[in-house]
């Protein structure tokens, strides 16, 4: 049995509005991630899946409910040793480099945690390397691609070795190239520590990536399971405002115009071998 | 324009001068300001002119480019120039036409007013073209460091500046593209009257305030994620370091004021 990592309980947060009948932002949310798992969240705009990622790491506190991470409740007095813990990344590449050049960036969250200056030089070195931005340790931000620059936010992340890797739609602003450079980045990370992985997303190849995916639909928990029984919804899916992955969206068209394949695929490999394999079935 | 521009400009190099502690280059300067005012004849004013070449020499950056890029402070130093020329009463009158009468006592301090402008702005300029922004901050806040017992926030400064200068860029980017953006709705802002112009300003400033805005906001979440809680506590990644040949530099200075104290009258 794996270990609890994160644990979210009847979570309910609201907003502060002059408005009194809003609907909150998360209605009676619970799940639990576990150790060294890839858990994605994904959702449309507005299903309450970027509140979450302030809840766990406490930016914003739930009205009610709570919040365990490495099995405490979150509140002010944990919440710095908690981050130390918890690397996030944001959406937006520029508006997440605080430091002059990259070295700079990465070195940032070790200074506000008082570490050594020798253990600083090493474990920047070791996280660039990890990122494979070791190159561009003196570059300033403004001559970084995205996606280099999200690489980066990644190294600055991982420098205080946490546990948790949070990625708040890391990877919507950047171009297909970038975006490819940080999921392959954080495929690799994974592969080679035990970094526990969230990933909130809207973008449903992301999600394939996971071992688990979260559901969120209007502030609410709207399915739970592996990337195969999510995907098996099919339309709800499409229903739900969610692009389908391209390889599982090609499938669904070619069912319609009547070529019998064995199922929706979800990546293009197990398409690709159902077609050229489908005569045999015959 | 922007590219002439020389101050706040720093040009990557292994020089004597670039591989000096920030902090030195810093103090070096402002201490170099009072001792020009220790100079009051040709021989002492020779003196800062041959040791400003040194230093120049020194920093390997070439003269034609330093030159060229104090163009705008060659026309302030010409006009001062002039003004004491003019309105300068003393000594024999060297020449008069008009009412132009130029007194020597006039001459000569026209002259070595030039001369110290011309060997500040030499001075100053090398210390930005040679260090890093993010040193000079560095070397500011270390400096600035014991004012932090009458409450000076100097962390808080510091990091404020290396902040803005970090945006400088991208704050850049974004205005071009806003320009690029309302020019393509058909907004004017090149033609027209000065009025006309302004007013062109002001869809340029409104969206790129609004994105500063959203920025700082996201950069102030990104910074406390990554347990920034102010400077209690923290430690320094960029570390300055003293070294022999900033404690010879110095003495330079030290010896410079000898002798000009030596040769003044």
């Amino acid at each position: 049995m794996k270990r609890e990592i994160i644990s979210l309980q009847d979570v309910t947060f609201t907003y502060a509005t002059d408005d009194s009948n809003v609907r909150p932002a998360l209605n009676n949310v619970s799940y639990t991630i576990y150790e060294s798992q890839w858990v994605a969240i994904v959702g449309h705009n507005g299903s309450g899946k970027s509140t979450l990622a302030r809840l766990m790491n406490g930016l914003l506190f739930p009205q009610t409910g709570t919040v365990r991470v490495f099995g405490e409740t979150l509140n002010e007095q944990n919440l710095w040793e908690t981050r130390s813990q918890m690397g996030m990344v944001f959406q937006n590449p520029d508006n997440q480099f605080v430091g002059a050049t990259v070295q700079d960036d990465v070195a940032f969250a070790l200074e506000n945690n008082g570490i050594p200056f020798e253990e600083m030089v090493e474990r920047v070195e070791a996280s660039l390397a990890k990122v494979n931005m070791s190159e561009f340790m003196n570059s300033e931000p403004h001559h970084l691609s995205g996606g280099q620059k999200q690489r980066v936010a990644i190294a600055g992340a991982i420098a205080l070795k946490p546990k948790i890797l949070l990625l708040d739609e890391a990877t919507s602003m950047l171009d297909p190239q970038g975006r490819e450079e940080v999921l392959a980045t954080v495929r690799q990370l994974k592969e080679e520590t035990d970094l526990t992985v969230i990933s909130i997303t809207h973008d449903l190849e992301e999600a394939l990536l996971a071992d688990r995916v979260i559901m969120m639909n209007q502030g609410e928990k709207y399915v739970e399971g592996t990337p195969e029984e999510i995907f098996q919804k099919g339309q709800e899916l499409v229903d739900l405002g969610l692009d389908l992955p391209f390889a599982m969206n090609i499938s669904r068209l070619l069912r319609a115009q009547g070529i019998p394949l064995v199922a929706d695929h979800m990546s293009e490999e197990e398409l690709v071998n159902d077609l050229w394999t489908s005569h045999f079935n015959k | 324009m922007l590219e002439k521009m020389i101050f706040g400009r720093y040009i990557p190099g292994d020089s004597f001068i670039h591989r000096l502690d920030a902090r030195a280059k810093l103090i070096f300067v402002f201490l170099f300001i009072a001792i020009v005012f220790i100079a009051n004849n040709w021989i002492t004013y020779g003196v800062l002119v041959v040791f400003t070449f040194l230093i120049i020499r020194m920093s390997k950056i070439r003269l034609y480019f330093l030159i060229n890029g104090l163009k705008p402070v060659v026309i302030l130093i010409i006009f001062t120039f002039l003004l004491h020329l003019i309105f300068t009463r003393e000594g024999d009158v060297i020449y008069h036409w008009k009412f132009i009468t130029i007194y020597e006592e006039g001459l000569r301090q026209g002259i070595f007013i030039s001369i110290r402008f011309f060997v500040l702005v030499i001075l100053t300029s090398i210390l930005t073209l040679t260090t890093t922004p993010i040193s000079i901050t560095d070397a500011l806040e270390t400096l600035l460091n014991p004012l932090k017992k009458w409450k000076l926030p100097v962390h808080e400064l510091a990091l404020m500046m290396s902040i803005s200068l970090r945006f400088i860029p991208t704050l850049m980017d974004e205005t071009d593209k806003i320009m690029k953006a309302q020019m393509a709705r058909g907004s004017d802002m090149t033609t027209g009257s000065l009025k006309e112009r302004m007013n062109a300003i002001v869809p340029l400033l409104i969206p790129l305030f609004v994105s500063a805005f959203k920025r700082a906001e996201d950069l102030a979440t990104a910074m406390e994620v990554r347990g920034y809680k102010g400077g209690e506590g923290r430690t320094r990644y960029r570390k300055l370091e003293w070294e022999l040949r900033d404690t010879i530099t110095m003495f330079s200075l030290v010896v410079l004021a000898g002798v000009l104290v030596f040769l003044r009258q």
